[in-house]
């Protein structure tokens, strides 16, 4: 019997730990705890809501635009603000390619080193890793030659014994399978993402001027605006064609590199369909909108709730029933730990009661992490793209059965394979090539509106706070890369009086609540496999799938009601 | 030739003695048109096979830094990543976790002492022992410390580093700072910018490979050649700013001839930093040739100072626009007059002055 700790988790967003109760080689129980705060949401008080989006937008950069969107959906809602076509397809071509950016980064450079022995490329026959190649993929850089190259460049790395970002790896664990030419491929591959990703990125500087943190949102639309004829505007015919050009390698790149990889690699793997399964309940708040945000039956990606693994039936979400508990973590509630508290009644107030760092471990029993535990209807959700594409799937998405059940088909398993590690990184895959192959159409649709002299980029009727109530509410869904996000906002005196976030990895990474259920890491590691306690490969490789994002999990919301005078400074 | 022997044994073992080595670097220095001090930097850099190690610590932060970081392409980032540099920690890339992980920070800093290059990124919390960041159960604080004291050269990268960022905005719940503050008795170059942006962070490493040394610092130890110049100076719709021509509202034609964004608020005449002129995602765009305002994210304390970002900056001497001064409520606005009064004269005599004290919310 061992108690295995993992901190820092590497290879996410922010500071995660992990700790593992691991039995006659197995996780027999599990903890997952954010490790940092900052109190972003106490921060927007009393700041303009028509400028709240560039502060919270820094909840996270791994998802930029992500709180930066929502945020500008929530105070429209308050203000009930509808924004012109353009902006909703500059919206919609902004998140698209940020979902295929961090997806594709995702994989390769966060989850890759996992699956993929860095060394093993060593003893790689660069012309057998040509074939290889070849066999599962047009892609033309593909040749021996090629493959020689990339493995002379490790091989200098290796024999300069400085391995850069390798130098700390768990290469030789006996839990790695590819064959050498497949490490080789693999480690190919994740050199070329990492410049597709710097080139593919470029879309969000023309439409949101720069990334990391996009600044063209607007309550009411977005600044980006377009004209045929005028050469500095935002979006032109040549911006247009830029954007078409960057999109249409992206999906080149995802058709031919990351599909093949990912099939690939998870050929390997196939016991991990059987491993890492989650809560069974999964929640969508359905995306990208093709009509008015209100209208979720023209949304893209559908909303919906699936129950027990059962995908024959698709329930409706209410965003009333979110609700948060402080049973494990380190806030307090004037109404105890017992009870879990909507957004719009929101209570935070941290306080720190786990051992005075330098430490060991976490007090499990008490309370053991910044996030707190988000429920629906008092059950525990996963989110993500395994959610999505389940969502989809079940509420009939003609496209995503048809690559769902490909995949299943490729590897001949049930449904239920879809519940796992490996589901979840063959979904979000899928859910990367869905988007590649429709951001193009969204792009061209822009081009026509601007051709048609359709200009509208922003509704500006009610951009003067005089034209506001002196009281609004409102809350703004999206659903980001890694889940189903919400922020909720109370607007007084044409300032933000209260503030709220319910994040994706909240709702994944959260620990018990006060019925004792675990969160949906802490489920999944459950019978994890640990073949070496010094060296959790295994564990990373779970808690990986779901892609942790910790920046945007810990929020902080306070509802003291205090009206602070903005400090002087 | 083995990638392990020095160049100059190297050559000694094909008949080229030491002398002729040194011959040739001088020759290179010549031939670079570098002054004769950087002899010693270039032979050193020959001698040397091994690259410089560089760690970089994430406290509170977004991954902002990081991310920007991801995107150089001068060099390309995966030259930057694997052999630039030894890039052995950086917990968002890295390939060990946990002890692993730990284990390579130690060494580094009990084996390169005094040579390794550390990069911090986020605010470091300091109310309530600063228990709002940990890693691995030791406080932010602690680790920053410990790693930035032994390193050759420290880096803060991005707001949050440099002076607390958004993590210290009014109220600062968690008594965020900025890293020079805790880390006092040592020099921090600070790449301020919401993010840095790694056209200019990518820079100021291969200048430091070369030079040994970093590049010429203003009063807030950034690097003149990125923060020196106002964005007003260095931006494509000053011709319309001069002339009067101002976006009014959002979307109206002035924005789609992309005119001047001042009274949409642009804080462009108040910010420094390089991004009309480098630009973001290889010179792709930047704000406000995507249509909006500048928010000086670059700026010191700018999230305070700054906002509302909406808010057209105040009728000042040198403006010359007919915009009515406003109470801002901001305690800097002296300050604002005296950079756009530099400013009006030939912002190349902007004064050297002391920076603003942080007073300390917590």
């Amino acid at each position: 019997m061992a108690r295995v700790v993992v901190d820092p988790v590497t290879r996410i967003e922010g500071h995660l730990r992990i700790e593992a109760q691991v039995d006659g080689g197995k996780v027999s129980d599990a903890w997952s705890s954010g490790t940092m705060f900052r109190g972003i949401e106490l921060i927007v008080r009393n700041r303009d809501p028509r400028e709240v989006w560039l502060w919270t937008q820094r909840i996270c950069a791994v998802c930029t635009m992500v709180h930066a969107l929502a945020s500008v959906r929530a105070v429209e809602n308050a203000l009930d603000i509808e924004v012109p076509n353009n902006a909703r397809l500059v919206r919609n071509i902004i998140a698209a390619s940020q979902y295929i950016q961090d997806h594709v980064v995702h994989f390769y450079h966060l989850h890759a080193l996992d699956w993929v022995d860095v060394t093993g490329a060593l003893k790689a026959d660069p012309a057998k890793t040509s074939q290889l190649a070849q066999s599962i993929s047009e892609w033309p850089k593909s040749s021996t030659v090629y493959f020689k190259g990339v493995q002379d460049r490790v091989k200098r790395l290796v024999e300069s014994r400085q391995l850069s970002l390798f130098t700390s790896g768990y290469w030789g664990h006996p839990a790695y399978r590819l064959p050498p030419e497949a490490d080789l491929m693999a480690v190919a591959h994740y050199l070329e993402a990492l410049e597709f990703q710097r080139d593919f990125i470029r879309i969000h500087a023309v439409l949101g001027g720069k990334n990391p943190h996009l600044q063209t949102f607007l309550v009411g639309g977005m600044t980006t605006s377009l004209d045929l004829n005028e050469p500095q505007a935002p979006l032109n015919p040549e911006r247009i064609d830029f954007l078409v050009q960057v999109a249409q390698s992206a999906k080149t790149f995802v058709d031919q590199v990351l599909i093949p990889d990912v099939l690939a690699v998870a050929g390997f793997y196939t016991d991990w369909f059987s491993q890492g399964k989650g809560p069974g309940n999964f929640m969508s708040y359905g995306g990208f909108p093709q009509g008015s945000i209100k209208d979720t039956s023209t949304y893209f990606l559908p909303r919906g709730i699936i129950l027990n693994d059962d995908i024959s039936k698709v329930h409706p979400v209410d965003p009333s029933k979110v609700a948060e508990y402080v049973t494990h973590s380190w806030y307090e509630y004037t109404s105890g730990d017992q009870v879990a508290l909507p957004p719009a009644e929101g209570q935070t107030n941290p306080k720190y009661s786990g051992p005075k760092p330098p430490f060991e471990f976490l007090d499990v029993e008490q309370k053991y992490t910044w996030l707190k535990a988000p429920r629906y209807d008092d059950q525990v959700m996963e989110v993500g793209p395994l959610s999505r594409m389940l969502v989809a799937y079940a509420s009939g998405n003609a496209e995503v059965k048809t690559a769902v059940d490909g995949v299943l088909t490729h590897f001949k398993a049930p449904p239920t394979a879809l519940f796992s590690t490996l589901g979840r990184i063959a979904a979000r895959a899928l859910e990367t090539q869905l988007l590649s192959n429709h951001i193009v159409g969204w792009i061209e649709e822009l081009r026509e509106n601007m051709h048609s002299g359709d200009l509208a980029i922003h509704n500006g009727e009610k951009w003067d706070p005089n034209t506001w109530p002196s009281t609004a509410r409102g809350y703004g869904l999206f659903e980001a890369p890694r889940g189903s996000l919400g922020h909720w906002v109370e607007i007084e005196g044409q300032t933000v009086k209260n503030y709220q976030c319910v994040v994706p990895t909240t709702w994944n990474a959260g620990p018990r609540d006060a019925k004792g259920q675990r969160g949906p890491y802490e489920t999944a590691l459950l019978n994890t496999p640990v073949a070496d306690p010094e060296r959790p490969l295994e564990i990373l490789r779970t808690v990986h799938s779901f892609d942790p994002c910790l920046a945007c999990a810990v929020h902080v919301v306070d509802a003291r009601g205090r009206t602070q005078a903005r400090e002087e400074i | 030739m083995s990638l392990n022997e020095p160049l100059p044994e190297a050559l000694e073992a094909r008949g080229i003695s030491r002398r002729k080595f040194v011959e040739f670097c001088t020759a290179m220095v010549a031939a670079l048109a570098l002054p004769d001090r950087y002899l010693g930097a270039v032979m050193k850099a020959l001698e040397s096979t091994e690259k410089p190690v560089l760690v970089w610590l994430e406290f509170q932060d977004c991954a902002g830094n990081t991310e920007s970081m991801l995107r150089s392409a001068d060099p390309p980032v995966a030259d930057v990543l694997l052999e630039l540099l030894s890039w052995e920690y950086h917990e968002t890339i890295m390939a060990g976790a946990g002890k692993q992980a730990e284990a390579v920070l130690k060494r580094v800093v009990a084996e390169n002492a005094g040579k390794y290059i550390a990069v911090v990124e986020g605010a470091i919390p300091t109310a309530d022992d600063g228990v709002y960041c940990t890693i691995g159960g030791r406080t932010a604080l602690d680790i920053a410390r410990e790693v930035c004291t032994h390193a050759a050269a420290t880096i803060a990268v991005g707001a949050c580093a440099w002076d607390g960022g958004l993590v210290r905005a009014n109220p600062n719940p968690t008594g965020a700072v900025g890293l020079q503050e805790v880390v006092p008795g040592i020099k921090v170059v600070n790449l301020g910018g919401c993010p840095h942006n790694v056209a200019n962070t990518a820079a100021v490493l291969v200048h430091y490979l070369t030079f040994h040394e970093m590049p010429p610092l203003d009063q807030y130890n950034r690097p003149l050649f990125a923060y020196g110049e106002l964005i007003h100076d260095q931006c494509e719709r000053r011709a319309h700013y001069d002339a009067g021509e101002f976006v009014e509202e959002w979307g109206d034609e002035g924005s789609r001839k992309g005119w001047c964004l001042y009274k949409m608020g642009c804080k462009g005449p108040d910010a420094t930093y390089n991004c009309p002129t480098v630009r973001w995602n290889s010179g792709t765009s930047w704000p406000v040739k995507s249509g909006h305002g500048c928010i000086a994210c670059a700026s010191h304390r700018f999230w305070d100072v700054m906002s509302p970002f909406y808010k057209p900056l105040p009728k000042v001497p040198g403006f010359g626009v007919d915009v009515d001064a406003e109470e801002i409520g901001w305690g800097v606005v002296g300050g604002v007059a005296v950079l756009t009064a530099a400013h009006a004269v030939g912002s190349a005599l902007r004064p050297k002055e002391e920076p603003p004290k942080d007073d300390d919310q917590a």
